[in-house]
């Protein structure tokens, strides 16, 4: 029987709660300090899902939201693993990804953006990870769009990706981002992040190796939960 | 990669949340079946109970594009496991109200959690907050006001020494089984948020 402590968010990397050129964050910044117990608490535990929760093309952007055809734009593979701090793949977990379309439109009330949406492309995608923390989806390469920051601001073309863990506390949201893309250091959602090989490591590589030919490009892009700092009751017993 | 794995950071998770984690409400569909609208099925045994609240920024506007994820025990504490799988998730999630930035769970009430031994928590619901403008999620605790007795010796309420603080976590019982809580980003009541 082990006991492990979960490592803390590290702050030297991870964006902070008001970062003033992301104008959103102002008034939706908490200023006073976060509390952290000092024991062990609820949120080390955490939901599970099943197999039997999901449908078999729910990773399946290209066809997920079939209506006449193939959705328009760029047919890629994003695949990765989901692992912790200390290499442990994170079997069994939920993935949940969500982006715009080829054009940079979004299918949601919201989205107003003059470009078109796409009849046979819905946006979202969900799988578990494999007993490796293997995940994959099919989907199409999103487009940039305007978004209201700036006189004239551009997001980087990006996956939005949502990612369990074990434990409530693991509990992250991310963005994916593409080799290449010259709005990536223009961006003040990116910017938010006070690191640059953090940063880096929001950019999905080119895979040619898992590529399909005459098919699909593939995209790597591992995603890092906080993982156990410490087994205190191993290292317990160990000095016992 | 070399060395050991660091972290991945953050993102905000943006205005269109709702396509990857509350599909409808964007305004389709595209899952036979929708995750995180049954915290506790009906045939779980427990008080049923009815908790809603809004989410307001540090310009007392409400937050109409806010997910907020839920995890609690069950009637008797204990948290759902892989193996007890008796229809108890124990887990859900909603999206804000586009117009007002109100939320609304149906679940049952939790039990105190005996963390350890000597540890006992009070009855409370965890909950994770994602948002255009959030950039890192945020977590907090509602508890429930008529669990007086129990709040008094909870660690996490006892170590917030401000008591006006403390009260931000409560849960206010507005009616038999119905309770509010307001979730304040920043400014005036801002709700405790954890580190954990």
């Amino acid at each position: 029987m082990t006991e492990n402590v979960l490592s803390g968010w590290n702050r030297k990397i991870q964006p902070p709660a008001y970062t003033p050129d992301y104008k959103s964050s102002r008034a939706r910044s908490p200023r006073q300090p976060l509390i952290k117990p000092n024991f062990r608490t609820s949120e080390t535990d955490g939901p599970v899902f099943f197999q039997g929760d999901l449908g078999p093309n729910d990773n399946n952007l290209l066809c997920n939201f079939y209506h006449d055809g193939d959705p328009i734009g760029e047919r890629i593979l994003v695949f990765g693993r989901v692992l912790d701090e200390n290499g442990k793949s994170v079997p069994g977990t939920l993935v949940e990804i969500w982006q715009a379309n080829a054009a940079g439109r979004y299918r949601h009330l919201s989205d107003d953006y003059l470009a078109p949406l796409d009849p046979n492309f819905g946006g979202c995608g969900r799988t578990l990870t494999d007993e490796d923390g293997n995940y994959s989806f099919k989907t199409i390469r999103p487009g940039p769009y305007p978004w209201p920051n700036g006189d004239n601001s551009w997001r980087p073309a990006h996956i939005h990706i949502s990612v369990f863990g074990g434990e409530f506390a693991q509990r992250l949201v991310s963005q994916i981002y593409f080799e290449g893309d010259p709005l990536i250091p223009l961006c003040p959602i990116i910017n938010s992040v006070p690191d640059r090989p953090a940063i880096n490591r929001l950019v999905a590589k080119l895979d040619m190796d898992a590529s399909t030919p005459f098919d699909c490009l593939a995209y790597r892009f591992d995603v890092v939960l906080r993982g156990p700092a410490s087994t205190l009751f191993e290292n317990r017993l160990e000095g016992n | 990669m070399s060395g050991k794995p660091i972290q991945t950071v953050s993102q905000t998770a943006g205005p269109f949340v709702h396509i990857g984690l509350v599909t409808p409400q964007a305004g389709f569909e595209v899952y036979e079946n929708e995750l995180g609208g049954d915290i506790a099925l009906p045939d779980i045994p427990g008080q049923r109970i009815c908790v809603e609240g809004a989410i307001y920024d540090g310009n007392d506007e409400p937050v109409k594009d806010a997910v907020i994820e839920f995890w609690q025990a069950d009637g008797e504490g204990r948290f759902a496991r892989p193996n007890a799988n008796d229809g108890f998730r124990g887990w859900g999630r909603v999206g804000v109200d586009f117009e007002t930035g109100q939320w609304r769970i149906n679940t049952i009430k939790p039990g105190p959690v005996s963390e350890a031994e000597d540890t006992v928590h009070a009855p409370h619901i965890c909950l994770w907050i994602i948002a255009r403008g959030i950039n890192i999620g945020l977590n907090t605790r509602l508890y429930f006001d008529d669990e007086k007795e129990a709040n008094v010796s909870d660690p996490l309420l006892s170590i917030i020494e401000n008591p006006e603080r403390r009260a931000t976590l409560m849960a206010s019982s507005k009616a038999e089984n119905r309770y509010h809580f307001n979730i304040k980003l920043q400014g005036d009541n801002e709700t405790v948020f954890l580190d954990i």
